[in-house]
């Protein structure tokens, strides 16, 4: 299939270098600590945070670092054919792991010792790339629950289709059976967090998708601090009045 | 900008579902007009001074591709709205108009107007997506007129009348396919046009009374798709691919899977205006319609169409066997087409049927065309030059084959050149097999080594390249043979064994993955050989320079070497690149005359009579396996070089040279086979040659029944086992009955070793359990594949992406065997041809054996030129004469009715062949019986 054409289009309409519309909202749910949803075009993912908290169990807590714990689940409604997804599939457990993961290196987890942050994220629609922006809404959401975090996380998909590396995929060209290589980073300290691909291509091609990932990841951060920094002076007028 | 396109889509399932797709607009398309000041006009190519920017809409583009494809046919904007939909309807027509678009001569712009802001439109409520995309058409028409300024000029070409009278409301100028076509000022484009319904009720009132209700229903209506589907279902009708008898047009089959085996088709009118390739769908006949007239005449004049049996050359596998005594056979299920599901319609070579009345110069006339291809049925057209055209061979497109037509409607596409001369009849081999025959790309030719090429001093540094140079390897071919690709070595070790080596030439060294080179190579999957020259899969210098193992210079091999006891017990297989300087490259000619004077005795002449001895043994060890000796009449010309006739011809001679360097690429190709599937059980690039089922034998069962041979087809030990004992009065018996049975055999096939279990990879001709390609890389892609596969097995690369995905190799596989396949039938077109050159001056008479009886004549064999074809026992019209003759179908004789002449299957006797021309311009050839009293 011809996913880019003569003419350089992918079949959306974009250049193979281009982002999908990115929007954001900060605080869409009141009784949470922070919240958040994320869109990249099509797929839009909300993020609720509690926390910090005390544990709840006892026997987790730890003495000298805060307890990350996430849960990832698909909403039912998310795709087109409409089917249960229970949050103890193999694939929602995998995905709730590397968000943990993911959150935890950039939460300064040791200024919280003996309390508990928990991360929960529902993708509402599914188009491609729910990874990335699983991690984009979470960094939102713990940001708006004002937990102190080294660096924000941003994070963006790539590919390698019709012989070009094309960046965040939709559904259509993630279906294509070339590779998805999702990149989360630390844009100021310019470090990998996170580096995922599920499938085998040369080490050259690699190289060029992954740095093109890395590039999406940075203008995801761009955009992601804009929306802080445009949501705290909102924060700051409300105050001010 | 972004728009959000919803639609509704089932699945496979059945489900509904909602799709939404995002769709972005942008402000960044360029208009592709050279003078824009505006928009990026890097790859601009339209020129808005001088004259008409051409826009169309989808139909023009599906119908009149033809016209499009004509060099006089300029400056024209694509939409990529109609390039879609074109695509979405049907994919041969997208391939081509792409092809034109990439064309920088052409000057077609794709203009992406559902992308531009500007130019995207929503659908209104209540507004058909039919009419929708007319008016995107519209509105983008009028944007290039509004974003060029008031002095260009734009043209929508459509033959919606509607559409035009729409566009010319919005200011737009609108013009038909014949009103533009008229602006050009050339007649002969007039004829590429092709009329649809609408256009053509006013144009062709005049020639011939075409409106509907006059015209007479001939065939059955093709049945509802929504009822074929349904009947599909149900078990009521069977889909399959529709497969002409290659030499009896009026035959067909389907192969249906859900019965399992193939419904015969007889007659056009049961074929429905299906064409060869069609995916069609069946309804099987009532089973007391099933028994055929068991023995077909060699003439069918079923229909008006004159579709007799040719003189040609042998078959020679199964599936060109006209036979239709198996075909005939009670119980084989007869069905008819109800509905064609998918066209697989494309363009066609030939010429036009003579006719008498021409009618008056420029006018429209209608013609008749009978393709090449004899599977096709004729084609009726409409042309203003028939006079011009009528001694010319042509290319016509088909359009339309409605219920109330005998014939399909079709239109001229182009002129290739004048019947009878060689090259245009070449042409037209090369075009109906699907042979690329244009030069090489220029990015193909950028991936060869600068010439002249010479060994770098770093490969003999190269840990991984054994030096051979010191070794007295040599060559055997066949005379004057310029791509060499294998050479052999055979050294006496001083412990009495001997190390044998098989050099191949290193073609994988020059033809790297996933370059241009190697893609074109790909795709072309072979050489192909005509009679009086070949089309190349790799470029020269790499054939005939770089990779031929050419005599007395340094060159780069893939070598199998063996160490091989006198009784030629294989002790050690090793297989390794190296470096060779050849010392000799004989013809097969040289090398036996060397074997044979008994007073040479130099190095060179022992060698080979080692070789020969060693190869006699492995010859005689594999035929006791039960490998068959088949027989197939290969002819041979001999071309005056200058003006490229054939001076004589006579049958391909085979000498024991031959044998002896078959015997051991045969050896390296097992040998390499064992060693990649070792290492690569699930993508190793393999040939297999199935055994052949008893349906297909019958035929040969059946001649060698009335001769009294016994044949046992249990096994192919069997079968050699019982060839050998079939010994006529006469020493030709035998050769005969090797050549029916080589025919009644399957072509071996190239596989992809995931696909099939390895019980399936028995190659049967060969009695080997695996078998590949290894020793012809320079003209076979199989060999270069496999080249890989070896060479990763070995350690030396890493095995390619594309042969590591074993759908991919499957595809590889699957066109390798029909590039093959192409490559033998424009072999055979191109003996054919010559065939009829020579005996164009040469009326012969010349022995012949009878190979089947038929109730009006007799297929004979003429072993001398290799060529079969009918002779006629009465005149071939008067079917009343038939019964002059008693046909006994068992025993496969035919006795006059006065009992003076008796005609026995295999009967030797004596024929006429000379080339006759019936009608003027069309010379075949003709076989007649020499009078001569029967015993
Ligand atoms: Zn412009």
């Amino acid at each position: 299939m011809d996913f880019i054409s003569p003419e350089g289009l992918r079949l959306d309409g974009r250049r193979p270098l281009e982002l999908r519309q990115l929007q954001a909202e900060i605080g869409v749910v009141e009784k949470a600590d922070g919240s958040a949803t994320f869109e990249m075009g099509n797929t839009k993912v909300i993020a609720v945070v509690y926390g910090p908290r005390e544990v709840q169990s006892r026997s987790q807590q730890q003495h000298d670092q805060a307890l990350v714990r996430c849960e990832y689940s698909m909403a039912s409604f998310s795709t087109g054919d409409r089917r249960r997804r229970g949050k103890g599939d193999r694939r929602a457990t995998e995905l709730s792991l590397v968000i943990r993961q993911t959150m935890e290196a950039a939460i300064l987890t040791n200024l919280l010792p003996r309390s508990q942050i928990d991360i929960f994220v529902q993708v509402l629609q599914a188009d491609g790339g729910t990874r990335a922006c699983c991690i984009n809404a979470a960094t939102l959401a713990l940001a708006d629950a004002g937990i102190p975090m080294r660096d924000i996380v941003a994070s963006c998909a790539a590919g390698y289709l019709n012989s070009t590396p094309i960046l965040d995929l939709n559904y259509l060209e993630d279906s294509g059976g070339g590779p998805d290589l999702t990149v989360a980073l630390f844009p100021k300290l310019d470090k990998v967090s996170l580096l995922q691909m599920d499938s085998k291509i040369p080490l050259d091609v690699f190289e060029k998708v992954m740095n093109l990932a890395s590039e999406g990841a940075k203008a995801v951060a761009q955009f992601i601090r804009e929306k802080l920094m445009e949501n705290t002076k909102q924060l700051v007028l409300a105050k001010g009045r | 900008m972004l728009q959000s396109k919803s639609f509704v889509k089932k699945t496979r399932h059945g489900k509904v579902l909602k799709v939404v797709r995002e769709h972005y607009l942008r402000d960044d398309i360029a208009c592709g007009t050279i003078s824009c000041t505006v928009c990026d006009n890097s790859k601009a190519c339209l020129s808005s001074s001088s004259g008409q920017i051409i826009v169309f809409d989808t139909n023009v583009a599906l119908h009149q591709i033809g016209l499009l494809e004509n060099a006089a046919v300029s400056n024209v904007v694509v939409l990529s709205l109609v390039l879609e939909e074109v695509k979405n309807k049907n994919i041969g027509v997208y391939n081509r108009l792409r092809t034109i678009c990439s064309n920088p001569s052409r000057n077609f712009f794709v203009f992406s107007n559902e992308n531009h802001r500007e130019t995207y439109i929503k659908g209104l409520a209540g507004e058909s997506p039919n009419d929708r995309n007319d008016r995107a058409i519209r509105v983008a028409s009028k944007w290039y007129h509004a974003h060029l300024g008031p002095t260009s000029k734009i043209v929508l070409v459509t033959d919606d009348a509607e559409n035009r009278r729409r566009a010319l409301a919005e200011g737009i100028v609108a013009l038909s396919v014949h009103e533009y076509v008229q602006t050009l000022g050339n007649a002969e484009l007039l004829d590429l046009i092709i009329r649809t319904g609408s256009e053509e009720a006013q144009t062709t009132g005049d020639a011939e009374d075409l409106r509907p209700s006059k015209r007479k229903v001939i065939y059955p209506e093709h049945k509802l798709m929504s009822e074929i589907t349904s009947g599909l279902h149900k078990g009521i009708y069977h889909q399959g691919k529709l497969r002409v008898n290659r030499y009896n047009g009026f035959e067909a089959t389907v192969s249906s899977e859900s019965i399992g085996e193939e419904i015969l088709i007889q007659g056009r009118m049961d074929m429905n205006r299906a064409f060869d390739g069609d995916v069609v769908a069946v309804e099987l006949l009532p089973e007391d319609q099933w028994q055929a007239n068991s023995l077909g005449k060699i003439a069918e004049d079923a229909d008006e169409d004159d579709n007799e049996e040719a003189v040609g050359l042998v078959p020679d596998v199964a599936e060109a066997v006209t036979d239709t005594v198996a075909a005939g056979r009670a119980g084989r299920p007869r069905g008819r087409v109800i509905g064609i599901i998918k066209r697989n319609w494309r363009q066609y070579c030939g010429s036009l049927d003579p006719m008498l009345n021409s009618g008056g110069a420029g006018g429209f006339v209608h013609a008749l065309f009978s393709a090449a291809d004899r599977r096709i049925p004729r084609i009726r057209i409409q042309t203003r030059q028939f006079a011009n055209l009528v001694n010319k061979r042509i290319i016509v497109a088909v359009d339309a084959w409605d219920r109330t037509m005998r014939y399909p409607a079709g239109h001229y596409v182009s002129t290739i050149g004048d019947i009878g001369d060689r090259d245009t009849e070449s042409e037209v081999i090369l075009l109906e097999n699907d042979v690329n025959n244009k030069p090489f790309s220029k990015q193909v030719l950028d991936c060869l080594p600068p010439l002249p090429w010479s060994l770098a001093a770093e490969e003999l540094q190269n840990p991984n390249r054994r030096d051979l140079r010191h070794i007295r390897v040599f060559s055997v071919d066949p005379p004057g043979c310029r791509d060499i690709d294998d050479a052999l070595h055979c050294t006496l070790r001083p412990d009495g064994n001997y190390e044998v080596g098989v050099h191949i030439a290193d073609v994988t060294n020059f033809v790297l993955p996933d370059t241009p080179l190697d893609e074109e190579a790909s795709k072309r999957g072979t050489s192909v050989y005509l009679v009086e020259r070949r089309i190349d899969m790799l470029p020269k210098p790499l054939t005939e320079d770089i990779c031929s193992l050419r005599a007395d210079v340094e060159r780069l091999t893939f070598s199998v070497i063996w160490e091989m006891t006198p009784e030629a017990e294989i002790l050690s297989t090793q297989f390794t690149k190296a470096i060779i300087k050849s010392c000799a490259a004989m013809s097969y000619a040289e090398a036996q005359a060397r074997m044979d004077d008994s007073r040479l005795s130099d190095p060179l002449t022992v060698d080979l009579r080692n070789m020969n001895r060693l190869a006699k043994i492995m010859r005689k060890r594999r035929i006791d396996r039960g490998a068959l000796t088949l027989a197939s009449p290969e002819v041979k010309f001999e071309i005056d070089s200058e003006t490229h006739d054939p001076l004589d011809v006579g049958m391909y001679q085979i000498r024991e040279a031959n044998q002896m360097i078959e015997e051991f690429m045969l050896a390296a190709n097992v040998s390499v086979a064992e060693k990649i599937f070792g290492h690569f059980s699930q993508f190793s690039m393999l040939r297999r040659h199935p055994v052949p089922t008893p349906k297909m034998l019958e035929p040969l069962l059946l001649t060698a029944a009335a001769v009294a041979v016994d044949l046992d087809i249990s096994s192919s030990k069997a079968l050699a086992d019982s060839l050998d004992r079939a010994v006529g009065g006469d020493p030709y018996f035998n050769k005969l009955i090797r050549i029916l049975a080589t025919r009644c055999m399957t072509q071996a096939l190239y596989f992809s070793s995931g696909d099939l279990p390895p019980p399936e990879f028995h190659h049967y001709g060969l009695a080997s359990p695996i078998y590949t390609h290894f020793t012809s890389p320079i003209r076979r892609y199989a060999d270069v594949v496999v080249h890989r596969l070896l060479a990763a097995a070995l350690g030396l690369i890493k095995l390619p992406a594309g042969l590591r995905d074993k759908a991919l190799l499957t595809t590889v596989a699957d066109n390798l065997n029909y590039r093959h396949r192409n490559a033998q039938m424009a072999s055979r077109a191109s003996v054919e041809l010559h065939t009829l050159i020579f005996f164009k001056n040469r009326p012969t008479d010349t022995e012949a054996r009878i190979v089947r009886i038929k109730s009006n004549g007799l297929i004979v064999f003429v072993p001398k030129f290799g060529i079969e074809g009918p002779v006629y026992l009465t005149g071939k019209k008067d079917t009343k004469d038939e019964s002059d003759w008693i046909v006994d179908e068992q025993s496969q004789t035919t006795v006059s009715r006065d009992g003076k002449y008796r005609y026995k299957v295999l009967d030797k006797l004596v024929i006429h062949i000379e080339v006759v021309e019936p009608q003027p311009n069309r010379p075949k050839l003709q076989l007649t019986l020499v009078e001569q009293p029967n015993a």
